[in-house]
C-alpha cells in the first residue's frame, strides 16, 4: 500500500502538503503525530471515503479514488476499520454486531455466521458478553468487540484509528496485544494511527511521524527511540514546548494585555 | 452605496444557500429511492422501522384523536344547535377529521414523536461514526439505515391518519349521543349519507400520504446532514419539528385548493 505525493484540502485549509508513505504487505505500522495533523484523513484516504486533491493513494496496486461503486465496495470488502470509540451499532448485541458484515457480505447459513462469531468474540475474550448491549461494555470491552466486527470478514488490510485513546492501563496492553495477534495470524497489513508512543513503539515494526501535512520522520521502533529529530524528541519525551509549540498562534502577549488596558 | 452592496450580497447570498441546501436535500432523497430496493427485498428491515415510527406513535396518536374529536362534538353541537340541526354534529365531526384534521394533526404529532427520534437517531449514528464504519464494510447506509426509515414513515402516516379520525368519530359519538343525547342512529345515518368516499377519504388519505412523505424525507435528511457534534444533532432534531410542522401546514392549504369544489370551477 502506497500513498505518493498526496495532498488533501478541505476547502481552502491544507490537511496534507506531501504524503510518501509505503506499508508493506503483512506489515503492522503506526502513523503517529500531534492531535488534529491530518492522521485519521490518511486513513479515509486509504479507505477511499475521502479523495487527494492531487497525488495517488494506491491500495494492493490499485488507485482507490478512481475506482467506482462496485469495485470499491469490493475492495472495501477487504479492508476493516476499527474506529476511534469503536462505532459499535447501539440498537444490536455484541452478537448481531460482529455478525454483521458477515449478514451483508455473504450467504451463509445463519449457524455457520454462528460459529464464525463465536470465534472471533473467543479470540477478543468476549464470548461471555456475546448477548450484551454495547451501551453496557466498558471503553476496553468496546474496542475489542469493535475488533472482533472489523476482523469479521478476514481483512486483508487492517486500518486502526487511535485504538489506545482513553483506555485504562490493562486494557491498552490487551488492545495492543491482540492487534499484533491478529496481524500476524491473518497474514494481513496493518496501519495504525495514533499519538500513543510508548504503546504502538512495543508492537510496531515501522513508524511515520506526521506533522504540518508531511511525513518528518520514519523509522523502525529501534531507530525511532534514538532518534535526534526535535519533534520526534518532543513526542517520545512528551514535552510541552519545542518544535510543537504551547502556544496556539497570538498577537503578542504584551501588546493584547495593553490593548485591553487602553479600550 | 457600501451599505446596500453588503445587505444585497447578504440577501443574495442568503437566497443561493437556501435555493443550494434545498438542491442538496432533493438530491439526497433520490438517492434514498435509488437505493430503495434493500428496504422492500428485506422487508424486516422496514418492520422493525414501522414498529418504532408506527406502533410507538398508537397511544399519542389514539389519545389525541380522541380528545380532538370530543372537543369539536362540543363545538359542533353548541353551534349546530342555534340552526336546530344539532343531529348533524356528527356530519361535522366526521368531516373535518376525515378531511382536514386527521391528516393535519396526525402529521403534526407524527413529526414531534417519530420524526424528531429518526433525526436523532440517525445524527447520533453519524456523531458516533456508525455510518462511516457501515461505510467501511461496504455497506451502503443509505439502503441499510435511511431508506426503511423513510419508507416505514411513508407507509405508518396514512395508518396513523386513519386511526386518528376513527377514534375522533369515537370520541364525537361519545359525546354527542352518550353525553349530549343526540339520537344513535340519525348520528351515523347523516354520516353515512353525507362523506363522500372520494371527495372525503380518499382525499384524506392523499393527504396523509403526502405529509408522511414530507415529514420523513425531512427527518431523514436533517438526520443525515446534522452537525456530528451533541448540539449539531439538536439544532438538526429542532429543526426537523419546525420544518416538518410548517410543510405539513403548507402542503395542506396547497393540496386543499386543488381538492376544493365549493365555488364550481
Amino acid at each position: 500500500m502506497t500513498l505518493r505525493d498526496v495532498k488533501f484540502s478541505y476547502g481552502v485549509r491544507p490537511v496534507l502538503r506531501d504524503v510518501d508513505l509505503t506499508i508493506p504487505r503483512g506489515k503492522l505500522v503506526a502513523i503517529m503525530g500531534g492531535s488534529g495533523c491530518g492522521k485519521t484523513t490518511i486513513l479515509r484516504l486509504i479507505g477511499g471515503q475521502l479523495h487527494p486533491t492531487s497525488g495517488d493513494v494506491l491500495v494492493a496496486g490499485r488507485p482507490i479514488a478512481k475506482l467506482r461503486g462496485d469495485e470499491l465496495f469490493r475492495m472495501r470488502r477487504r479492508m476493516g476499520m476499527m474506529f476511534q470509540f469503536g462505532a459499535l451499532f447501539t440498537d444490536m448485541t455484541v452478537y448481531d454486531n460482529v455478525a454483521f458484515p458477515l449478514r451483508e457480505h455473504t450467504r451463509l447459513p445463519e449457524d455457520i455466521i454462528h460459529d464464525l462469531v463465536i470465534m472471533k468474540l473467543h479470540a477478543v475474550g468476549l464470548r461471555g458478553a456475546a448477548e450484551l448491549r454495547p451501551a453496557e461494555l466498558s471503553g476496553g470491552m468496546a474496542r475489542r468487540v469493535a475488533l472482533a466486527r472489523t476482523v469479521a470478514l478476514d481483512p486483508m488490510l487492517i486500518m486502526y484509528d487511535e485504538p489506545f485513546a482513553g483506555l485504562d492501563p490493562i486494557s491498552l496492553t490487551i488492545i495492543g496485544d491482540l492487534i499484533r495477534r491478529l496481524n500476524d495470524a491473518l497474514g494481513a497489513t496493518s496501519v495504525v494511527v495514533t499519538h500513543d508512543v510508548v504503546e504502538s513503539l512495543k508492537i510496531v515494526d515501522y513508524v511515520y511521524f506526521v506533522a504540518e501535512g508531511r511525513v518528518i520522520a520514519q523509522g523502525t521502533p529501534e531507530q525511532v527511540r534514538a532518534s535526534a529529530v526535535p519533534f520526534v524528541r518532543q513526542f517520545i519525551d512528551g514535552e510541552t514546548d519545542g518544535p510543537v509549540p504551547f502556544h496556539y498562534p497570538a498577537a503578542s502577549y504584551s501588546s493584547e494585555l495593553m490593548a485591553a488596558q487602553h479600550g | 452605496m457600501a451599505d446596500l452592496a453588503r445587505i444585497l450580497r447578504r440577501l443574495g447570498g442568503g437566497v443561493v444557500d437556501k435555493i443550494w441546501r434545498l438542491g442538496y436535500a432533493s438530491r439526497f432523497i433520490a438517492m434514498v429511492l435509488a437505493a430503495s430496493g434493500m428496504a422492500f427485498r428485506r422487508f424486516s428491515l422496514t418492520m422493525r422501522e414501522l414498529y418504532f415510527a408506527g406502533v410507538l406513535s398508537l397511544v399519542i396518536i389514539s389519545v389525541s384523536g380522541l380528545f380532538v374529536g370530543m372537543v369539536l362534538a362540543l363545538q359542533g353541537f353548541e353551534t349546530l344547535q342555534n340552526f336546530g340541526a344539532a343531529e348533524a354534529v356528527g356530519v361535522l365531526v366526521a368531516t373535518s377529521l376525515v378531511k382536514e384534521l386527521g391528516p393535519v394533526v396526525a402529521g403534526l404529532l407524527f413529526a414531534s414523536r417519530a420524526g424528531s427520534a429518526m433525526t436523532a437517531e440517525i445524527g447520533l449514528m453519524k456523531t458516533t461514526e456508525q455510518l462511516s464504519a457501515m461505510e467501511m464494510m461496504a455497506v451502503n447506509p443509505l439502503a441499510r439505515v435511511i431508506a426503511p426509515r423513510f419508507w416505514a414513515g411513508v407507509i405508518s402516516m396514512p395508518m396513523l391518519a386513519a386511526i386518528f379520525s376513527v377514534m375522533g368519530v369515537f370520541g364525537g359519538w361519545l359525546v354527542a349521543v352518550k353525553l349530549l343525547g343526540v339520537d344513535n342512529g340519525t348520528f351515523w345515518s347523516q354520516m353515512q349519507a353525507q362523506i363522500d368516499f372520494r371527495l372525503g377519504i380518499v382525499n384524506g388519505v392523499i393527504k396523509s400520504l403526502v405529509f408522511g412523505t414530507a415529514i420523513t424525507a425531512i427527518a431523514v435528511f436533517e438526520g443525515y446532514d446534522a452537525t456530528p457534534t451533541a448540539e449539531g444533532v439538536a439544532s438538526a432534531t429542532t429543526r426537523t419539528v419546525v420544518a416538518s410542522a410548517l410543510a405539513v401546514l403548507a402542503l395542506d392549504f396547497v393540496l386543499t385548493v386543488f381538492m376544493f369544489r365549493g365555488i364550481g370551477l
